[in-house]
Formats: structure tokens, C-alpha cells, sequence
């Protein structure tokens, strides 16, 4: 197969399973985002593809090769860290063409890969700079262009934007994606910003214990989230108790839901339901009755906190559809059965 | 963080505690021994207050000469040695777990505890042809006689270098243990081998540090007087022999301070000359 297998892979650090058992098909030319709160094995993960931790058990695959024992500098692989661990006695030139001049590659040729480079990443005209006098967002791309330079098989970004602040993140994301498209390079990137994974990814693989949790694309994961913890990571979510009595009724806090399809032979379940698919009606006519604790108005959003059952539930909506309500005020929320996902708690 | 430059009176008193210190311990002594270096040997006291340069035309002798270049020699060349393998010891090191790296640092400042005398009395007996390690060497059937290793160039190298070598490691140890290692692991991830992701990677990146402590422990061979006649032939002593020699047993005080002047001058040219070549290159 081409592209990157990941078969059972498993790194034990003494009796700690910082990677346990995990297997994952990351086909050529895709966009991989590994997502999961810190502690969950996505660095270590990612350090077993590069070479730079060694699995205890399992194989990777790249391109029908075998390369789990094979050392990094064999590999055909760029990283980028989150350090971005630029050479800081290097200029900007000498640090992309770093992986040439190891190789041996003509001074020529290696000047010609830095301009182009350079142009890719918007910095023509630097390339004799010290790398220290760059500014973060600069030193960003430039430790992207070294990790291209040798066009390798795969690109690894260990959490690359983390050290940007919130705006120049959202850019590059946008950036990272469009040249990742442009060279059609298999790449994996570590993160824990949920938006991050959203705005850049094919496939978001969710990460918790050292486990695969749920490997989908984006918005399947939003849309269907495997279990609570995926649905609470990812987004922002209500989670709710449903009942289900023995003819196949369901109830969420004691309200019927009728057209909700519990799996059969369970009796309790926990549904994840998207604050923008709750709605807010009068009294009565919901599904549950609830009071309004607290209303945010973001003026793009409006967020409104209901208390109903001794649950908050969640319901965001655009000021086109202002709902009119107060603090205090008694309201009725629609849980629309097609929204509502059942989940393992 | 930027601080504040001082700026009151106020803001400076804290240097003046270690400025008496130094003022009264150091800049006193040594405008004396400048003072002496001038002054007129007397050969039945001490020394007789003059303007003469007597002392220092002595110097400039072939054998003087000689004695310079060797001490010069022998402390770039302990100063080098001991680079070269505290350096990578010390990487090393730093990639072992905490318990580990305790131990053995522990283990070198119990070695800065033993006194020169020692150090060298120790050498002496293992590189002895009756007590020294070639009886084991004997023993497992690789030489045929034990020998003596001393006294040679070579034994006085190996005991300044084993005496050198705990401050240098101490040294290092700060600017390794700080070092990001994903500097190393991004250059292997480009293609270079842990070997020479270390020589294209890490040592030039701590270049500086590398100056530094040459240039530390290049000061602190050349003061050293006893290891070279415990271990070595008259023609191993360095100029620090002769000024001990001079000053102690030939009573001859003047031509001691003037040497010693004239070592302190050299080293500081030497010493200058580095840091302006390394600003240079990092200028460029």
C-alpha cells in the first residue's frame, strides 16, 4: 500500500503504556491531525514515525517498506518541532539547506532549493540572515522550508503553531494546509487545538490513554462523535442522560424523545447534542422545560445557558435568529431527535 | 528579562564588598609585584628599590624563551585534551537519567577535593615500573617487563589533564544540560547521523562555551608548578617551576616578578587574541 501503515504499535515506558496497541492507515498525499489533551501518545506517536523513540512492539510501513527499526537519518521524512529547534549558529540559508549539505548536493544546486524554498514560503531575500533575528511567524516557515527541502515521503509537525499568537496561528493554519495540497505530501501534524485539527485535516485521529479513540474526518467527528470524551474534545457539546424503558421509549431528564433510536437492550445511555441544533421555544412546546441561568452575547453568537432537569444545556444561535429571551425566564428546549448523537459514556 | 541599569550611587553599593576583596587581595599584590620586577636584586638581603630593566633583559634569553614556549605549549595542549574528552563525556552525560548524572558529578567534585601533591604522588606510583599499571598489563599477557611511564611529557600531560578535567566537565555541564535536543534529533531527521548531527550540530552551537572553558582551563595549566617536576624531566617544567624556583630558593625576587608579569602579560594577550578572533567570526 502506499503511504503510512501503523500496525499495533505499542510504547511501553516501564510499566507505563504511553502508546498502546494503536493501528492507523494514513493513505499518500493525506493530511493526518493526531488530537488529544497532553499525556494522551500523540508526540510519542509521532516520534516512533520519525525514528526518535523506538516501539516496543509493532511495525510502521511506508510505502510497502518496513522502517520500524530503520534510524531516522534514513528515513525519508521532514519534522518540524515545537521548539521548531532551528540551528541557532546557522543563517536562514545554511538552516534550509542543511539536509543538501549533508547529502553532499553542489553548492549550486543547494542555493537554487534555498531561493525556491524561500519564494515558497514567502521569505525571498533572506536567506543570509541569522536565523535569531527572525520574528516567530518567520521562524515558523522557515523551519517548515528546511523540513521540505529534500521533498521528503512524509512531514511531521510536532504541535508546529503552538508558540504563535491566536491570529498568525489561524493563518498558517489556513498556509499549512494550502501547501500541503500544493505538494501533495503525506503529512501528520500533532495538536490539541480542536480548530487547529478542524481547519487543516482529512482524517482527525482523537487520541486518549495512549488509545485511538475515533479516527474519522473532520466533520464526521464533530457530526458523530464516537464517545463523550470525543464529543466534549471536540467542539463544545451537550452531553444528557437518556433512559430507555422496556418498549423502546426514550427519555432525556425524564422528557420522552420519542423518535430517539437508543441501541436496543440498553436501558441508560448518555446522547451528545450540538448547542447549535438546540432550540429554544415557549413552555410547553419544547421538549423540556427549562429556566434561563445566563445569556452570552458574543454579537456573532448568541450563547443562552438553560437549566432543566439539574443539567445546563447549552443553546447557541445567530443574532438573525435572536431568540428573545431573559435571565430567569421559563423557556421550553427542542432536542430534534435527528441531532442527537447516542454516545458511550 | 531586562533589568534597569544602575544608576544612583545606591544602586552600585553592592559592589563594593567584592571591588575592597579583589582591590586588597589582587590589585595591591600585583602593583607590588610590578613594583619588584622593576627593583635591583640585592645579593645580601633581599631587594634594593630602583628603576632598572635588568630583570627583563634577562628574560629575553634563548633558554627563558624556550621555558615560555613549552608552558605555553603545555597548557594549550591540556587545555585541548581536556576539551576533547570532557566534551563528549559531558553530552553523554546529560543524556543519562537525573540519579545517574548525581552520582557522577558527585564522584568529580570529590576528585577537585584531592590536593595537587596528591594527585601527583598517585600519578607517579601508577606510572612507576615496580607498583605502575604496566604490572597489569604484564599480568594479562601484553607486555613482556613492566616499565616506567615517567618521568616523559606524557606523564605530565596525563596528571594536568586528570587535574583539569572535573572543572572542565563542571563547566560544560550548564550549557549542555540547557541545549534543546531537539537540535540534535531535527538534524537527524535530516539526514545526519547521531555522529555527525554532534560534530555539525551540537559543538558548533556551543561554540562559545567550547572558547570559554579553553580558555579557563588554558589559565589553569599554566599555573601549575608541581605536577611537571613530580612527574616530568627539568626539561618538562613550565615557567611557574622557575618563578618558584627563583623567587623561593634563589631568593632573587625581582627576576620571579618579572617573569610572572611577563606570564600574566602573554596569557591576557592570548587570551584577548581568542575572543577578539571568535567576535570576528561571529560578526561574519
Amino acid at each position: 500500500m502506499s503511504g503510512l501503515s501503523i500496525n499495533a504499535i505499542t510504547k511501553r515506558f516501564g510499566d507505563f503504556a504511553a502508546v498502546d496497541d494503536v493501528t492507523l492507515a494514513v493513505p499518500h498525499g493525506s493530511f493526518v491531525c493526531l488530537l488529544g489533551p497532553s499525556g494522551c501518545g500523540k508526540t510519542t506517536l509521532l516520534r516512533m514515525i520519525a525514528g526518535l523513540e523506538e516501539p516496543s512492539a509493532g511495525a510502521i510501513v511506508l510505502d510497502g517498506e518496513d522502517i520500524t527499526t530503520l534510524p531516522t537519518h534514513k528515513r525519508s521524512l521532514g519534522m518540524v518541532f515545537q521548539s521548531l529547534a532551528l540551528f541557532p549558529h546557522l543563517t536562514v540559508g545554511d538552516n534550509i539547506a542543511y539536509a543538501l549539505r549533508i547529502r553532499g548536493a553542489p553548492k549550486q544546486d543547494q542555493r537554487k532549493r534555498v531561493e525556491e524554498l524561500l519564494s515558497m514560503i514567502h521569505l525571498s531575500g533572506f536567506a543570509d540572515r541569522p536565523v535569531t533575528k527572525l520574528s516567530g511567524g518567520q521562524r515558523q516557515r522557515v523551519a517548515i522550508a528546511r523540513a521540505l527541502a529534500l521533498s521528503p515521503k512524509l512531514f511531521l509537525l510536532d504541535e508546529p503553531l503552538s508558540a504563535l499568537d491566536a491570529k498568525l496561528r489561524e493563518a498558517m493554519q489556513v498556509e499549512l494546509r494550502q501547501l500541503q495540497q500544493r505538494l501533495g505530501i503525506t503529512t501528520i501534524v500533532v495538536t490539541h487545538d480542536q480548530r487547529e485539527a478542524m481547519t487543516m485535516a482529512d482524517l482527525v485521529v482523537v487520541m486518549g490513554k495512549g488509545k485511538i479513540l475515533q479516527a474519522a474526518p473532520p466533520i464526521e467527528i464533530y457530526r458523530k462523535p464516537a464517545d463523550a470524551f470525543v464529543a466534549d474534545f471536540i467542539g463544545i457539546t451537550n452531553l444528557l442522560p437518556v433512559e430507555t424503558d422496556g418498549a423502546g421509549r426514550s427519555s432525556v431528564l425524564g422528557a420522552a424523545v420519542p423518535e430517539l433510536a437508543c441501541p436496543s437492550g440498553t436501558t441508560k445511555a448518555t446522547i451528545s447534542i450540538r448547542p447549535e441544533d438546540v432550540r429554544l421555544t415557549t413552555p410547553g412546546r419544547g421538549t423540556l422545560d427549562g429556566t434561563v441561568t445566563f445569556v452570552r452575547d458574543l454579537g456573532g453568537t448568541i450563547e443562552t445557558f438553560v437549566e432543566a432537569g439539574g443539567m445546563t444545556i447549552t443553546a447557541v444561535a445567530t443574532p438573525r435568529e435572536r431568540p428573545d429571551v431573559q435571565v430567569g425566564q421559563t423557556v421550553g428546549v427542542l432536542l430534534p431527535a435527528e441531532n442527537c448523537v447516542v454516545v458511550k459514556s | 528579562m531586562r533589568r534597569e541599569p544602575p544608576k544612583t550611587a545606591a544602586d552600585y553599593a553592592p559592589l563594593a564588598f567584592p571591588a575592597l576583596m579583589l582591590i586588597v587581595f589582587f590589585v595591591v599584590p600585583f602593583s607590588i609585584m610590578i613594583a619588584v620586577s622593576f627593583f635591583k636584586r640585592d645579593p645580601a638581603g633581599f631587594y634594593k628599590p630602583a628603576f632598572v630593566f635588568d630583570n627583563y633583559a634577562r628574560f629575553l634569553s634563548a633558554f627563558f624563551g624556550e621555558v615560555l614556549g613549552f608552558s605555553l605549549m603545555l597548557a594549550v595542549t591540556v587545555a585541548a585534551c581536556c576539551i576533547v574528552i570532557a566534551f563528549p563525556f559531558t553530552y553523554l552525560l546529560t543524556r543519562r537519567p537525573r540519579r545517574v548524572q548525581t552520582l557522577w558529578l558527585v564522584g568529580l567534585l570529590s576528585v577537585l577535593s584531592l590536593s595537587e601533591v596528591i594527585i601527583g604522588f598517585a600519578w607517579s606510583t601508577l606510572l612507576s615500573r615496580t607498583a605502575g599499571i604496566t604490572n597489569l598489563l604484564v599480568a594479562i599477557g601484553l607486555m613482556d617487563q613492566p616499565v616506567a611511564l615517567l618521568p616523559t611529557f606524557g606523564a605530565v600531560l596525563t596528571g594536568m589533564v586528570y587535574q583539569a578535567l572535573p572543572y572542565t566537565i563542571l563547566v560544560l555541564y550548564p550549557a549542555l544540560v540547557r541545549l534543546d535536543p531537539t537540535l540534535t534529533e531535527a538534524a537527524r531527521t535530516l539526514g545526519a547521523s547521531p555522529v555527525r548531527a554532534f560534530f555539525n550540530v551540537t559543538v558548533p552551537a556551543l561554540r562559545n562555551t567550547i572558547v570559554a572553558t579553553l580558555i579557563m582551563v588554558f589559565v589553569f595549566a599554566l599555573g601549575s608548578y608541581l605536577l611537571p617536576q613530580i612527574l616530568g624531566r627539568p626539561r618538562h617544567w613550565t615557567l611557574s617551576v622557575l618563578i618558584t624556583d627563583q623567587a623561593i630558593y634563589q631568593s632573587n625576587m625581582p627576576f620571579a616578578a618579572a617573569m610572572a608579569v611577563f606570564l600574566v602579560l602573554i596569557s591576557l594577550s592570548l587570551v584577548g587574541l581568542t575572543l577578539l578572533v571568535g567576535r570576528r567570526e561571529n560578526a561574519a
